[in-house]
């Protein structure tokens, strides 16, 4: 028979066989968010539909209309618009909810044991529900557009991953920091509305500066931004490959730190949540 | 030897209290106070003596639990008691690998399952077979395991009619009886349980002794039970084990093991006192019997006292509490809910005061259970069981028997009127009073 021993400070050995174990904990959590998103709420997963939707218009008309940007390539404004939104709203409405997931999540935390990594992890999902509608929007929106994606689009899936391991490292982090440091439930919003500005969602990379350039792209949703307009549009510049390479090295950086630190943290979390 | 399966060796927890003024209450700390802190420490980091004088005084170390040990064969109950805050529940979260301990080691030959509290992962928006299959999976349940058991665990409960009714709309009752049977499907090698049988009524009070019996004894499973309600504890036990300030105690047979903890319930006679915690939850930290003594003149007038720390205003508190005889059977209930005297709704720490006019209790020993929640179907904040006891004397009455507490429990006044064949109006008449 398995035999466990609990001691101070000893490392699990089998916290990744654990968390295997507890897979179907991962899918529960994350059914359990999907079904309760939408109840009590007239509109249900309509809401899924409009919020993109609705930024995306106020978007395109602001940027376009008012501060009469251009899209690079014969592109419409709206597709660019919708392109660099579909990661941003998943990033962001992803670690938003993994970073306060432990947290809403205390009772459980504090009365049964799991691998805690499950909690931020399956809180992502939701969010890739999300994403998965607006991306649904998107190629009607390209259909109706009759926008024809290029050769590039085989790399599209490499994007996703890359901005799917991006939302998780930033929200291990963030989600960690909580469970000790309340201060960051009123810091993550502040990021959001940061990040918005600071990524390329209402315009396109082309208009940063040059001196500016390697700053802009530390921010590893820039490059996933990028990536998402290049292959799903039609003479959209990569840009410059070492945006993609700084947003892939930022990201693997956050990730493999944010697990590090869980990691590190996660066996007081019952005791200071 | 195969048959141990779990044992404990040395166990200690420790908690580090900081003191920082009134605001090191609250478990979590704010960034501003890392920060500080920090900054201290890089300032006095040059002397090591000064270092250590400084975090000595930030930080008092206080054991929840130590050098605690035993074994336990397959297939028995234990019984773990010991009065509120004596470190109990944070043996059951070391065995249960929801906290680490500081020193020590266990080692668990097979899947642990705690109660530590029933419904764990429910919630109130999902459907009651929503709820079945995402709590037996936070307990440990395979997706497969749960569908098999599926129609044992909703019998168990009897809520077929209300499965696909969101639980936030069941009576406690139902919600309590569907946790329970939840839980107690699991199929672990060692079960850990905390208090569940205070809950439900007394009907399926019984029905959970009787499962967790099965377990144990037909299924060779092996059981830790924690309990205050003693009657419970020799029901299900044969080998008790009690704890005192975080150590171990006693260990011993039940019968044994019962005696001495009543026994040693009597020297805090007139007075409870918890330790500091977080008030979220708000909980009791004082009561006391305003005489300052432990002793109570049967007639007379009794004043309790009970002081209530929350973390701010809260509104709709309820709290009552009921005076328990020697057999456990409360014979006084009083209350106060917020919806007719407002409590607790400022500040942090309430003081309530109850005064029972001429509380006429036969002699004998009497302790309290508390509540304090929020109105019907909300959170219970906290129970407290046999706390604060005291005993009853009667002073200045005599009689020619001995006074005796099996007898009774109330001894109010009567008064007799004796009359005869003889004469129409009483002969005398004759009161106690």
């Amino acid at each position: 028979m398995a035999e466990l021993i609990i001691e101070a400070g000893r490392a699990e050995k089998n916290y990744w066989r654990d968390l295997w174990r507890y897979r179907e904990l991962f899918y529960f959590l994350a059914w359990r968010d999907i079904l309760v998103r939408y109840k009590q709420t007239v509109m249900g997963i309509a809401w899924s539909v409009v919020r993109p939707l609705l930024t995306m218009t106020v978007f395109t008309i602001i940027f376009s209309r008012v501060a009469r940007l251009h899209a690079p390539g014969a592109v419409p404004y709206a597709l660019m618009v919708m392109a660099g939104m579909l990661p941003w709203q998943f990033v962001s409405s992803a670690f938003s909810a993994s970073s306060q997931s432990l947290v809403d999540n205390a009772n459980l935390v504090s009365k049964v044991y799991f691998p805690r990594l499950i909690v931020p992890a399956s809180s992502v999902i939701t969010s890739f529900v999300d994403f998965l509608i607006t991306l649904g929007l998107m190629a009607l929106m390209m259909i109706w557009y009759r926008a024809v994606p290029e050769w590039h689009m085989i790399a599209f899936p490499a994007f996703i991953v890359l901005a799917f391991f991006a939302a998780v490292g930033i929200g291990l982090w963030l989600c960690a920091l909580n469970v000790e440091y309340r201060d960051f439930r009123y810091i993550i919003p502040f990021v959001v509305q940061f990040g918005m500005y600071v990524s390329p969602v209402g315009f396109s990379s082309t208009v940063v500066p040059d001196k500016y350039r390697l700053l802009f792209s530390l921010n590893p949703v820039v490059g996933v931004i990028d990536g998402f307009r290049w292959s799903l549009l039609r003479g959209q510049p990569l840009v410059w490959w070492p945006d993609i390479a700084n947003s892939i090295w930022v990201t693997a950086v956050l990730y493999f730190s944010g697990v590090w630190y869980f990691r590190r943290v996660e066996r007081n979390f019952a005791d200071v949540i | 030897m195969s048959d141990v399966i779990i044992s404990v060796e040395g166990l200690g927890k420790k908690y580090a209290i900081r003191h920082q003024g009134p605001r090191s209450r609250s478990n979590y700390k704010t960034v501003r106070e890392a920060l500080s802190q920090g900054a201290l420490s890089l300032a006095t980091r040059w002397s090591r003596r000064h270092r250590e004088a400084a975090k000595a005084a930030q930080r008092e170390d206080f054991w929840a639990l130590r050098d605690v040990s035993f074994d336990l064969r397959r297939g028995q109950v234990l019984g773990i008691i010991g009065r509120n805050g004596a470190g109990k529940s944070t043996l059951l979260k070391i065995l249960s690998r929801i906290t680490e301990p500081s020193e020590g080691r266990v080692t668990l030959r097979g899947r642990v399952a705690s109660l530590l509290e029933v419904g764990t992962g429910f919630h109130p928006e999902l459907t009651g077979r929503e709820n079945i299959f995402l709590n037996g999976s936070v307990l440990g349940m395979a997706r497969a395991e749960i569908r098999r058991k599926f129609d044992e665990i909703v019998a168990f409960a009897g809520v077929e009619k209300f499965l696909d009714t969101p639980v936030k709309r069941y009576s406690s009752g139902m919600y309590v009886r569907l946790a329970f049977a939840v839980a107690a499907h699991l199929e672990p090698e060692i079960l850990v349980v905390d208090e569940v049988l205070a809950v439900g009524d007394t009907e399926f009070q019984k029905k959970c002794l009787g499962k967790m019996q099965d377990v144990a004894a037909s299924e060779g499973r092996t059981v830790l039970f924690v309990s205050h309600n003693m009657a419970a504890i020799s029901a299900m036990t044969h080998r008790v084990i009690m704890i005192e300030q975080g150590r171990l105690a006693l260990d011993d047979r039940t019968e044994v093991a019962i005696a001495r903890y009543l026994e040693s319930a009597s020297s805090y006679a007139g007075f409870y006192e918890a330790p500091d915690r977080h008030p979220d939850p708000p909980y009791i930290s004082r009561i006391y019997i305003d005489s300052g003594e432990p002793v109570h003149a049967s007639g007379q007038d009794m004043t309790l006292c009970f002081e209530i720390r929350h973390p701010g205003p809260v509104t709709q508190v309820c709290f009552s509490f009921q005076i328990l005889n020697q057999l456990q059977q409360p014979v006084v209930h009083c209350w106060i809910f917020d919806s007719d005297a407002p409590i607790c709704r400022s500040g942090t720490v309430t003081e309530l005061k109850c005064r029972i006019p001429r509380l006429a209790l036969n002699i004998g020993s009497y302790s309290l259970k508390t509540f304090l929640s929020e109105p019907p179907g909300g959170r219970l904040f906290e129970r407290l069981e046999n706390v604060c006891s005291f005993t009853v004397e009667i002073l200045g009455k005599q009689r020619l028997f001995p006074w005796r507490p099996e007898e009774t429990t109330w001894l109010g006044d009567f008064e007799w009127s004796v009359g005869n064949d003889q004469s129409h109006s009483p002969v005398y008449e004759w009161s106690i009073t």
